[in-house]
């Protein structure tokens, strides 16, 4: 270990969850022990415990949980948050940009640019105004409508990739390489499987990649929302289920779109000789490529960069800014040396302080 | 550079061995010797003499990135790698650095080492700004040391082997010692035959190493085949009398001649055109003492009398690989062995001295002489068959460590700190403790021992349950123990505990066990005291 540490007696205490100094009982949104709460509206911002009414900001599985009375989505999410919250859900929709008046706040739905139907959540009462912008990016993404600045006081900001070193390159620059590597596997009769997230990622990838270079093959769980994504709009390259696939020949050459975590799984051996790709923003590092072990990293995230989260976070000119998963700890003291009031916001919007925050959770 | 970045590149993409290996033969296929050379040198782990300190390069980038300088400290501990560090951090460019390897290194970064600090900066600054991020990740790791792209020397010869026809045995020992990374030196490696002229006194072998042997002792077949020894826990050396000179060589490949004065006194004793293989420990009163008194001679520069009387060393010899300048390696070890103890007999100075070989007639009773290891201060056999060669790097079969059982506890994960490289961004470091009056002491740290996995599913506790963050570290809800092994251990003042141990690593996680089941520190002084007890008995 690199630096010493005082040495102090530890007891088997139980961790509590940290509550916001500025997040007073009078504030309009504040953080419960369920998620962050509208008392105004009766109504909870994404909740992680079940809620009467829930606002949900996407259909990623950190953010739209099963159980709760009711959703309020942005019309874009519908057909994904209907595949992720199940048939029995009640779902409601709004346009992004029109408001919604819940027990007098004002309520509304804005780009966040994530994934599709993705949205920022504006709410309004009496002069105060907060923005929940869930997970964002301002990369352009083809499968979703793209992200839009929202004026407000208060904004609370994710940190996924919080750091100077995440820099995204062109998305030209990044499926030219995803272009050149399939086209060499398929050159050496080999089959190219890239592990991306189900829900977003995959499908930016078939709606990038040059359809042209030979078949496309996916996972269950990337067709499941294949379907949802076409039903909404957006159209994809046409794609064949893995499992219908008789003969095993026919991924020679192809290209297989399948969740990380069919990567440690006997699911791969029926493509034969295969080059594997993972798709994420943490692929900027070496070590978190090596961790990975598979053969190509491409940096592609659905998350905004650290030039992104500044950008953002300027153009949202708020007064105090709430910094939650990833690495918001850093992002804050930034923010507050650049003489922006922010503070950390402990949710549990999982996975994003983790590497894994992009594999996200296959089990829909 | 472009080439070599490329290199690089392909390398760093691929785990499967023959993707690397394919990659490293086109390359020193199409390379100019000159590059060859210095390619040949980065990749084989050599470094020059530091060009410009890593701390200038860090305050450099912090000036280009412009970013507070705790923010390049919480990127670096993410990243786990400086050169890459920089590499992400600077700002974007697009353009191609096109300087050959040789002249980039011999013209521009050499001369650099004790520039003056502006004529650095605006080299490095300028360079960095004509370069993409992976040039900029090469280009730093020149400058500020080992290149290590998940090759390793063995796949480098294989690359050259396959490219010259050279076997790979050659080339490792042309390789050994030290060179200069020029052309003549390129041409000398993949040469057909060893040219004319001598080959230089100094160059050492490679060495052989040993697999440790983990299955039923009996299944090594006749014991009559074999030769046990005592295996000492010092450092591996290499001794080389030639032309009336004494090499002492680590098997990091540093010579450490001046380090040992003792033994290169006594091998200057032996016949010119002599090499042997062995073990230096620091040792008194007839046996050897703990290696972390060897730890005080090694890192000091300079050796005062009180040392060399407090801690002397001998090298405990097993093998002779060069006798009357003919390399043996290809006689049977009983041979060399026999070898051995003809020069050591002429060798009146006590401090080299050949082990002595265990003279039990069945493995069963080996194995319980085996029980004598811990007493003894040593980690259990070396096994070697009589009728093997003296072979290079790491094989199976002939040569195996058969080592006692370690010593372990149940301790409880108290801190966490992120790994480095492969380990980057996941918490790996662990601090782990025991029970001393309700309290967690610190007693020992572990990196290594938990599969990928395990260390993921410990990653992902140590971020959900972090009480407190010093700086890298986070300090954790304890609950999770964990079986610690380790192979020795010592009183220390050192250490708040009071013990310092050895080589400890982690066995287990003990899911059926609560914190509350953890060892205490008296658990462990009772060890100490037991195995005190059997030293002095």
């Amino acid at each position: 270990m690199k630096t010493a540490v005082s040495q102090k007696s530890l007891s088997a205490g139980e961790w509590p969850l940290r509550y916001n100094e500025n997040m007073d009982r009078k504030s309009l949104v504040k953080l419960t022990s369920k998620g962050l709460y509208c008392a105004q509206g009766g109504f909870y911002i994404d909740p992680w415990k079940p809620v009467t009414r829930a606002v949900v900001t996407h259909a990623h599985a950190d953010h739209a949980y099963r159980g709760n009375g009711s959703y309020l989505v942005a019309k874009k999410s519908e057909h994904l948050c209907r595949v992720r919250l199940g048939d029995e859900a009640k779902i409601e929709t709004v346009p992004y940009g029109k408001t919604l008046t819940i027990d007098g706040v004002k309520v509304s739905m804005h780009p966040a640019g994530h994934v599709l139907g993705s949205a920022q959540v504006r709410v309004e009462y009496k002069g105060e105004s907060w923005c929940v912008s869930g997970d964002y990016k301002l990369t352009p993404d083809p499968t979703c409508t793209p992200f839009e600045p929202v004026k407000a006081q208060n904004f609370i900001t994710e940190a996924t990739f919080g750091l100077p070193i995440y820099k995204w390159r062109s998305m030209d620059a990044v499926f030219g390489e995803v272009n050149d590597w399939w086209r060499q596997n398929r050159e050496r009769g080999k089959a190219s499987v890239i592990f991306a997230y189900s829900l977003g990622k995959s499908q930016r990838i078939l709606k990038s990649i040059d359809p042209s270079i030979g078949p496309i093959f996916t996972h269950g769980a990337v067709e499941r929302l294949n379907e949802a994504f076409r039903a909404s709009g957006v159209e994809l390259p046409a794609t064949t289920y893995v499992g219908s696939v008789e003969d095993k020949k026919l991924f020679t050459g192809s290209l297989i779109v399948a969740p990380p975590s069919a990567q440690a799984s006997t699911w791969l051996r029926r493509f034969g000789p295969q080059s594997t790709a993972f798709a994420s923003g943490w692929m900027t590092v070496r070590g978190a490529r090596r961790q990975r072990a598979v053969d190509r990293g491409f940096v592609l995230s659905d998350h905004a960069d650290w030039p992104e989260l500044m950008t953002a976070i300027n153009s949202a000119n708020a007064e105090r800014v709430y910094v939650t998963h990833g690495f918001s700890d850093e992002v804050t003291r930034y923010l507050n040396e650049q003489g922006i009031a922010a503070e950390k916001l402990t949710t549990k919007f999982v996975g994003d302080d983790a590497p894994e925050a992009d594999d996200g959770n296959i089990a829909i | 550079m472009k080439k070599f970045t490329q290199l690089f590149v392909e390398l760093d993409r691929t785990n499967k061995t023959n993707e690397k290996v394919e990659a490293l033969r086109a390359y020193f296929a199409e390379a100019e010797a000159a590059d060859a050379a210095w390619a040949f040198y980065f990749l084989s782990g050599r470094k020059p003499r530091q060009i410009v300190p890593a701390a200038k390069l860090r305050a450099w980038a912090i000036e280009q990135a412009g970013i507070p300088e705790w923010l390049y400290q919480e990127s670096r501990d993410t990243v786990g790698d400086s050169a890459e560090t920089i590499a992400l951090l600077l700002p974007e460019t697009d353009t191609d650095f096109g300087t050959p390897l040789h002249i980039l290194v011999e013209r521009d970064l050499l001369p650099l080492r004790g520039s003056g600090d502006e004529i650095q900066h605006d080299a490095v600054v300028e360079a960095w700004s004509r370069m993409d991020r992976s040039q900029r990740f090469v280009y730093n790791k020149l400058i500020t040391g080992a290149f290590r792209v998940g090759v390793s020397q063995q796949l480098v010869m294989r690359s050259l082997s396959q490219l010259t026809g050279v076997p790979v045995d050659v080339l490792a020992h042309r390789a050994m010692g030290e060179w200069e990374p020029t052309p003549q030196f390129f041409g000398g490696l993949i040469a057909e035959h060893d040219a004319d002229e001598e080959t230089p006194i100094a160059r050492p072998y490679p060495f052989h190493l040993a697999h440790p042997y983990e299955d039923e002792i009996a299944e090594l077949g006749d014991i009559a085949e074999w030769q046990a020894e005592w295996k000492w826990d010092g450092i591996r050396a290499q001794i080389i009398k030639r032309g009336g000179e004494v090499f002492i060589w680590s098997r990091g490949e540093d010579l450490i001649t001046e380090r040992f004065p003792e033994i290169a006194e006594a091998a200057a004793g032996l016949p010119d055109g002599t090499v042997l293989d062995g073990e230096i420990l620091p040792w008194a009163e007839d046996r050897v003492l703990p290696f972390t008194e060897l730890q005080k001679r090694i890192g000091r520069k300079n050796l005062t009398p009180k040392i060399l009387r407090d801690v002397p060393v001998i090298l405990q010899a097993y093998d002779v690989i060069e006798q009357a300048g003919a390399d043996i390696r290809e006689a049977a070890f009983a041979t060399r062995r026999s070898h051995l103890e003809t020069i050591l007999g002429g060798l009146d100075h006590q401090a080299i001295r050949p082990t002595k070989p265990i003279a039990d007639k069945s493995w069963k009773a080996l194995s319980q002489t085996r029980e004598q290891s811990r007493e003894l201060g040593v980690e259990g056999f070396m096994l070697k068959r009589l009728d093997s060669p003296y072979r290079t790097g790491r094989h199976r079969g002939d040569w195996w460590k058969w080592k006692i059982a370690p010593m372990t506890i149940d301790a409880v994960l108290t801190y966490a700190q992120k790994g480095s490289g492969k380990r980057a961004n996941l918490f790996t470091d662990y601090t782990f403790g025991v029970w001393r009056d309700g309290e967690l002491v610190t007693f020992a740290k572990a990196y290594s021992g938990l599969t990928d996995v395990e260390i993921r599913k410990v990653d992902k506790f140590v971020r959900a349950n972090t009480l407190e963050t010093f700086g890298p570290v986070r300090m954790v809800k304890p609950q999770l123990v964990f079986e610690i092994a380790f192979e020795n251990i010592q009183r220390s003042a050192r250490h708040k505990s009071g013990v310092a141990v050895r080589f400890p690593r982690i066995i287990r996680q003990r899911t059926d066990k609560k914190i509350e089941d953890a060892d205490s520190l008296s658990a462990i002084h009772e060890m100490l005291d037991a195995l005190q007890g059997a030293r002095d008995g």
